[in-house]
């Protein structure tokens, strides 16, 4: 039971973060270009309102929508693209600000030393974005990992169904399994990304 | 090799920050960009290598319009060091060395084989640097790797952006030492951005002073000088501009090559005649190697027989290739109106005095306005 | 401007929306909750909110000052890493275990909120502190200001701003949090939302979603103007 739940809980989350990542850091990427500061910021400011708005709201609101469009309102659809959704702040705003944030001085020695836009992205403003957009990437799966719980309601299945039948039938036992899996899930999956953030940091930018 | 016709440049925003500069560098010229922050001196380097479009006028090199090649081909066959660096935090120093050639295509073996040549002539270790990241290195060493990069694909010409701006002092001046030397082996077409008129007068073969967008002068650095155009060339060359001929002048070129010597066993007596028959007041002490230890100087003669006794030791000396400025303030740390030049052994080369600069300098002031 | 307009729109929207199914009456087999059960249900939901933040101001703002303090400073690794772990547990984890800890009740969801408010008040007490120039610190107490009149002329006001935005990040995160308070005895708009998702009914977990994440916006912006008007005027942006 609890594997099933786990292994539930991590397949949305990751299907939710590997989505996320793509379009956050792609769009991310778009807004960090020249001439589009406005678009930027109008970009981040909707993900920061999204961010205020509660996520059991969020669940919601996109119920009400799916129905509307005649589409599953309940399940792992609406879960995941509310967790998408969720994840895409940390993602956009550390992916935007760390390409934004590059020196402009070793901008300008590469464009001097004849590097064209696209050698520019790839060879300089990645490699030296790449921790923080992975900082924003670890504080989205977290985010991520927490409100899937969330998502047990809507039907999606994972650690959130411990707890929900546990609190509805007062099983102390089932929340302790829940609450304590989900936590233990969120503390293993952030420590391992903290890891795999310090080995993705080029070398000369260690410390 | 370089040639600026009537270029202008305004941005959008209405400033106008060169206004019709025209301007010619010969093949193997070092040639200064002087001016004030804001004179256009920045914005008429970029245009060379296109980081800034002109608005009018024609940019030549090698007799080739610059906008007629591609922009990115132009510029990795155009040497490129700006103040901030920007050197690459995440790449080797090899790697950054590496950059231009690795944009050209050449096979990893060359690069790095390149990168060590380049920091040897920077006199850098390449086996002890080329693995290095930019962090791990101090001030003085991250503005020779800029320049090393600069050098990475051996473009004939190079820009440099006040390169030596942003370290301290005397660092500052070795390295400009170095460069020049590196310059006359390798001959390159330079254009060299900076504010400081004592780095101009230095390192230019040429300067351009520029102020307001426009060329007020373009000459040699003693016309600057000795020859300003106008008010405002008199008056950024300074009151004090006698002092900054100083650095156009090597010792070598004024000291008195076989000065009147004494050794340490010697009679002060026949140090003495040796004065009064020359006219002067010194003597340089040197040892039987002929390396310079002290003087003699005449208020002493009385204090004892042999000249080790009256002798006062002396360490401050300047070699033959030192310019006059850094001489004389060496003179005047010493107190006395002569300093010994010597070579890398210590050894006696010559002897600079007080009168052979005031000298110097008239001369060369006189040179420039006859 | 560009942001007050946006913020007006989707406050519009979001009160439009509660408005709206409010007065449909019945959705399918279901009644709508009515404009007084919305009243009393937001009232609670704020009211829980702002026990939760006040009490979490308390302990987060003097503990976190606290930890800068010279002979203290051991402490903040364990203080601001315990947070910072905490925050990473999960917000229904946290509350679900109140449960068995405490029993059900308002007290359990109170708890609950103040935990999980408290790290970003802590958090940036902390730092507001710690990342004042020490250049700052150092030419006040050249000038000859004692140690208290440095805390309260040079500290206090340059980090009042950064103290201000984790009061105004921990409220907007309560609301939300606040929603799930309900699962273990406390008021508020959970009430409806859940109602609504146990139904299965998207308009009435709207009824209870569209008036909580208006509550989040409207504090946030309103804790944002606070925020501004405690910033010394130096330190305002042009």
């Amino acid at each position: 039971m609890l594997a099933g739940w786990i292994v539930d809980h991590l397949w949305i989350s990751l299907v939710a973060i590997g989505i996320g990542a793509i379009l956050g850091v792609t769009t991310g990427i778009f807004i960090a270009g020249k001439g589009r500061e406005r678009t930027a910021e109008v970009v981040l400011y909707f993900a920061e309102i999204m961010m205020t708005v509660p996520s059991l709201a969020l669940f919601g609101l996109l119920m009400l929508l799916l129905s509307r469009m005649g589409l599953s309102a309940i399940g792992f659809l609406p879960a995941v693209i509310t967790l998408i959704a969720y994840g895409q702040l940390p993602i956009l705003r550390n992916t935007c600000t760390a390409i934004r944030h590059v020196d402009p001085a070793i901008i300008e020695a590469g464009r001097g030393m004849g590097m064209n836009e696209r050698q520019l992205l790839f060879k300089i403003k990645l490699p030296l974005a790449l921790p923080v957009i992975m900082a924003g990437l670890r504080n989205a799966m977290v985010l991520i990992i927490g409100i899937a719980a969330i998502a047990a309601l809507i039907g999606a299945g994972g650690l959130g169904v411990p707890i929900f039948r546990g609190l509805r039938n007062a099983r102390m036992d089932l929340i302790i399994i829940g609450g304590v899996s989900v936590s233990v899930l969120a503390l293993l999956v952030d420590g391992l990304m903290a890891l795999l953030e310090r080995w993705i940091t080029p070398k000369g930018l260690k410390g | 090799m370089i040639r600026l016709e009537r270029v202008i440049k305004i941005y959008t925003d209405g400033t106008e920050a060169v206004r019709e500069v025209s301007l010619e560098v010969g093949k193997g010229e070092l040639c200064v960009l002087l001016g004030p922050s804001g004179c256009g001196k920045t914005t008429t380097m970029k245009m060379i290598n296109r980081l800034i479009s002109a608005t009018s006028g024609k940019i030549y090199i090698d007799g080739m319009d610059n906008t007629s090649i591609d922009e990115n081909e132009l510029r990795r066959n155009i040497g490129y060091a700006i103040q901030d660096l920007g050197l690459f935090p995440h790449m080797t120093v090899g790697d950054n060395i590496g950059t231009v050639p690795a944009l050209k295509g050449w096979p990893k073996a060359k690069r790095r084989k390149r990168a060590k040549e380049l920091l040897e002539l920077l006199r850098m270790d390449p086996d002890g640097f080329i693995d290095k990241y930019p962090r791990e290195l101090s001030g003085g060493q991250r503005q020779r790797v800029g320049v090393a990069r600069a050098l990475g694909g051996d473009p004939p010409i190079l820009l440099m952006d006040e390169p030596f701006g942003a370290i301290d002092p005397i660092t500052r001046v070795g390295l400009q030492n170095e460069f020049l030397k590196i310059q006359q082996e390798l001959h390159k077409t330079v254009i060299f951005v900076t504010h400081d008129i004592y780095e101009a007068i230095k390192m230019g073969d040429r300067i351009a002073l520029m102020k307001g967008g426009r060329l007020v002068q373009y000459a040699p650095p003693a016309d600057l000088l000795y020859r300003p155009k106008d008010e405002f060339v008199a008056g950024f060359v300074g009151a004090d501009r006698g002092l900054k001929g100083l650095q156009l002048i090597r010792t070598k070129e004024v000291m008195w090559r076989s000065p009147p010597t004494a050794k340490p066993e010697e009679e002060v007596k026949a140090g003495r005649e040796r004065m009064e028959r020359q006219g002067i007041d010194w003597l340089a002490v040197i040892d039987d190697e002929g390396r310079f230890t002290g003087w003699v100087v005449s208020s002493n003669l009385e204090r004892g027989q042999k000249v080790k006794e009256i002798m006062s030791t002396s360490a401050i000396v300047a070699t033959r290739n030192a310019v006059l400025s850094e001489a004389l303030s060496l003179m005047l740390t010493s107190g006395l109106n002569v300093l010994a030049i010597v070579d890398r052994h210590n050894r006696l080369e010559g002897v600079l005095t007080f009168q052979a600069i005031q000298e110097a300098l008239r001369e060369a002031a006189e040179e420039v306005t006859v | 401007m560009r942001h007050q307009v946006i913020l007006a729109t989707l406050l519009t929207l979001l009160i439009g929306a509660t408005v709206w199914v409010t007065s449909l009456g019945k959705v399918g087999i279901y009644s709508t909750f009515t404009y007084g059960d919305l009243l009393y249900s937001s009232w609670a939901h704020f009211k829980m909110v702002f026990i939760a933040v006040v009490i979490a101001t308390a302990i987060g703002v003097p503990l976190g000052i606290l930890v800068t303090r010279s002979g203290l400073e051991k402490l903040a690794l364990p203080v601001i890493g315990g947070a910072s772990v905490g925050q990473t547990v999960p917000s229904l984890a946290v509350i679900a275990i109140m449960a068995p800890l405490l029993g059900f009740g308002l007290q359990s969801a109170i708890v609950a909120l103040v935990i999980y408010g408290l790290l970003p008040i802590l958090r940036n007490s902390y730092t507001s502190i710690k990342t004042i120039d020490p250049a700052i610190i150092e030419a006040a107490k050249g000038m000859g200001l004692n140690r208290v009149q440095i805390a309260r002329k040079i500290e206090l006001p340059l980090a009042r701003p950064v103290i201000m935005a984790g009061i105004r990040i921990s409220t907007v995160i309560t609301v939300g949090t606040a929603e799930l308070a309900v699962l273990v005895g406390g008021a508020g708009l959970g009430k409806i939302t859940l109602t609504g998702v146990f139904a299965r009914e998207a308009l009435i977990i709207l009824q209870g979603a569209a008036p909580t994440a208006a509550m989040a916006i409207a504090l946030g912006f309103l804790l944002e103007q606070v925020e501004r008007w405690m910033t010394p005027r130096g330190l305002k942006q042009a």
